[in-house]
Parts: structure tokens; sequence; C-alpha cells
């Protein structure tokens, strides 16, 4: 167990909303067929922020929070699979944003899974010996609006735009730590959720049209790898870390689809009590999901320090995560 | 494995699944008219099979009524 305490949270979602019926008017869709579902009733959609914008807001109120100076974070890593460019990575940008000039900055690219793949990146730099890194940011944050295909009514309702993110920092004196960790990838099932798709040149000299593709998704393949994988990522991180499921007292899953969470408590056999959601406000945001999530029960106090709190994400890669905390 | 047990299989797995009660389930019976079950029911249904007979189900294999899906494993099972 290593001594990492969440120290801080924060999240910042772009101000338009689009609902379900915002939707059914420019597709073949409708609210009840989506609610049904997915669970989702509304999500917000960026016009004109980018994905480094809306991780940057929550730099900076994650820095308000905690009244630490930007000069502290050593160590500052941006989860996204919508970032604003090839190079430079969006932590990058972030970093300059907000002036932590000491922090070494990169993204993570694993998708929906990436914010617990970052827990997991952040806890190997500061317990590293003689690491000198103390202080962590990591924010979850996607622009999912600007890679969906908009006529594809299939994939087009499932996601929205949100960043979140939490402040870390290495203390021994604090009984608040990481617990342990359950990560895997598939990458032999990778084609089953892409986004962002570029292809090499088929020619050369080449009249240089570059294009970027769409989201598309293989739902049902998705769907049984996340209700088969998840269960199984948790059960791993739980025997690792000597507990059972029922104590822990909160399953933060990615929110991708309610009916996906709903069979993962059931494949559990866990009071769906322990596993909040709040998909039907925010769509899926990825990466920023499970801490958007972890955010509002950390500021509504249902999550309080102490509590054993076990973090799931899956998705794109294929990718599944967990990370037991006590928070 | 034959019809019958196939159909029993099948029965236990919607009525868990769609919380139906065992005697709607009939060899007649459409699952999204007469079972209320939408698109990701059918995925689950599917993915139990799969897992509980070790064989491989496609979703869009135009099944319609638990006939259709008694046939459809039953000819994967034989298949095996």
């Amino acid at each position: 167990m290593e001594t990492i305490k969440v120290v801080k949270t924060a999240h910042y979602v772009p101000s338009k909303v689009v609902t379900n019926d915002d939707l059914s008017k420019i597709m073949d869709t409708s609210d009840e067929w989506i609610s049904s579902r997915t669970g989702i009733k509304q999500r917000h959609i960026s016009i004109e922020e980018n994905t480094s914008q809306l991780c940057t807001n929550v730099a900076e109120q994650l820095l308000e929070k905690s009244g630490w100076d930007a000069e502290s974070i050593d160590l500052l890593i941006i989860a996204t699979m919508s970032p604003d460019s090839y190079t430079p990575a969006t932590a990058a940008l972030v970093q300059g944003n907000i002036g932590a000039h000491k922090a070494l900055a990169f993204d993570i690219s694993a998708a929906c899974s990436g914010f617990i793949y970052g827990l997991n990146v952040a806890e190997k730099f500061m317990v590293s010996s003689g690491s000198s890194c103390k202080r962590v940011m990591l924010i979850g944050g996607e622009v999912l609006s600007k890679v969906i295909d908009w006529t594809d009514r299939t994939t087009a309702v499932l996601f929205g735009d949100g960043a979140a993110g939490v402040l870390l920092e290495q203390n021994e004196e604090d009984s608040s730590c990481f617990v342990s960790s359950s990560l895997h990838t598939y990458g032999e099932q990778g084609d089953k959720l892409e986004a962002g798709k570029t292809d090499a040149l088929s020619s050369f000299p080449t009249a240089g049209d570059h294009k970027i593709k769409a989201f598309s998704m293989s739902g049902r393949d998705v769907y049984k790898f996340a209700t088969h994988k998840v269960p199984v990522s948790i059960e791993e991180a739980v025997e690792k870390a000597g507990l059972t499921l029922d104590q822990i007292d909160y399953f933060v899953l990615h929110q991708a689809n309610s009916r996906i969470v709903t069979q993962i408590a059931k494949r559990l056999d866990q009071s769906l009590a322990k596993f909040p959601m709040n998909i039907a406000k925010y769509g899926n945001t990825s990466a920023a999901s499970v801490p958007l999530l972890l955010d509002e029960l950390v500021s509504n106090k249902a999550i309080k320090r102490g509590q054993i709190i076990a973090m799931s994400g899956f998705g794109g890669g294929l990718t599944v995560g967990t990370q037991i905390i006590k928070y | 494995m034959t019809e019958q047990e196939i159909f029993d299989k099948v029965k236990d797995i919607v009525v868990e699944q769609l919380d139906v009660d065992a005697d709607k389930v009939k060899m007649d019976s459409d699952i999204k008219e007469d079972l209320e079950a939408d698109s990701l029911d059918v995925f689950e249904i599917m993915n139990e099979l799969e897992d509980e007979l070790d064989i491989k189900l496609e979703a869009d294999e135009g099944v319609k009524t638990i006939k259709d899906v008694v046939d459809y494993v039953k000819k994967e099972v034989d298949a095996k």
C-alpha cells in the first residue's frame, strides 16, 4: 500500500446542453429509445473550447481548492482520446496555461480507462526509489463531439464532452492510500472501438488530403467485453488487496451505459446502491467520466475520508483497469 | 443437446434477464414484441448462451422468436 492521497477533485463541463429531444430533431432517434437503452438524458457539447481548455479550467479549480502553487506540481498527466493535436500533448498545453513550470507533462491514451491508467502511472512515479515526484495533477478530459459522426445515431447519442481531475500527494503521515490495482489491455480487439483513425498514404507524391475517421463501435462486442472483463478486473484488484467485495464502500465505474453498470453489479452480486451513476446528465465522457463522478460524490459528501473506493474504467484498446483506494 | 434441453436453457436465461414469468416464454414468443426485450437484452441473452454452452453467436442473426434462438443455438451446438 502506498500512502498517496487524493487531495482535491474538480470538474468542468462546457455550458451547452444537448438533450435527447434535441438529438431527435437532427436524427432518427427518441428520448425513450436513448434513455431506456443507455440511461442518458442529456450531454454537454463543447463549442469553441478544445480539450486543453476544458482541462485548464479543471487545473485552475484544483489549484484554487488546494491552495497549491502551480510551481509545486511535479507531474501533470492528461488522460484523453481526443487531444487538441498529435503534438504538443494536451498536458503540455495545460502545463503552460497554468504555469506549472517544474512539472513533467504528457498525455495518456487509454480511452475510457485513461484515468485509471493515469492513476497507476502516477503511483509508479511517486513511489519509485529516489523519486522527487511528490505532487501530481491528473486530469481526464475529452471533446468527443469533434470525432463523432453526427449522422450516425448508433454512436452520436452516447457521448459527451467534459473534464475532471484530481491532485495526488505522497504523504507518509496520512492514512489515505492506493490499495491495489488491476489493469489489462486486449489489443486483438482494438478494432471493436475506433475513433480518430488515420490512413497511411496510398501513394507518393500525394495531393495530401488528410482525413481522420469518426467513432465506430461494435456495440455488442464492447458490451460483452465490459460486462465480462470489468467484474474480473474488480475481483482481481479486491483479491490483491486482501479485501472482499462487501468491504468496498463504492464502485465508481466508467459511465458508458447504465445498463452495463447494472449488469456489472449483478455479476458481482453487489447492491446497485453501491454503484452511483451520473450518466443521465453527461453521457459517456470517456477518460473524464470516473473523475467527474468521483468529484460529484466527494462534493456532495457521499464519499468520505477513510472509505474504500474501487474505480474502474473500460473501453477503447480494448482496455480495462481498476484502482482501489482508501479515500 | 436436444431441442427441449436447449429450450429449457434459453427459457432460464430469458426469465432471469427479462424478469418475466416462465410460463410466458414459449417457442412462438416474439422476443421483442411479446417479452418486451430490447437490443441490449438480446445481447445479454446471447452472451449468456455463449458462456454457458461454449459457442459463438452473432446478435444480428435475425432471431425474432424463441424458436429462432433455439434453432440457431442447436445449429451451433451440433456444429461443435
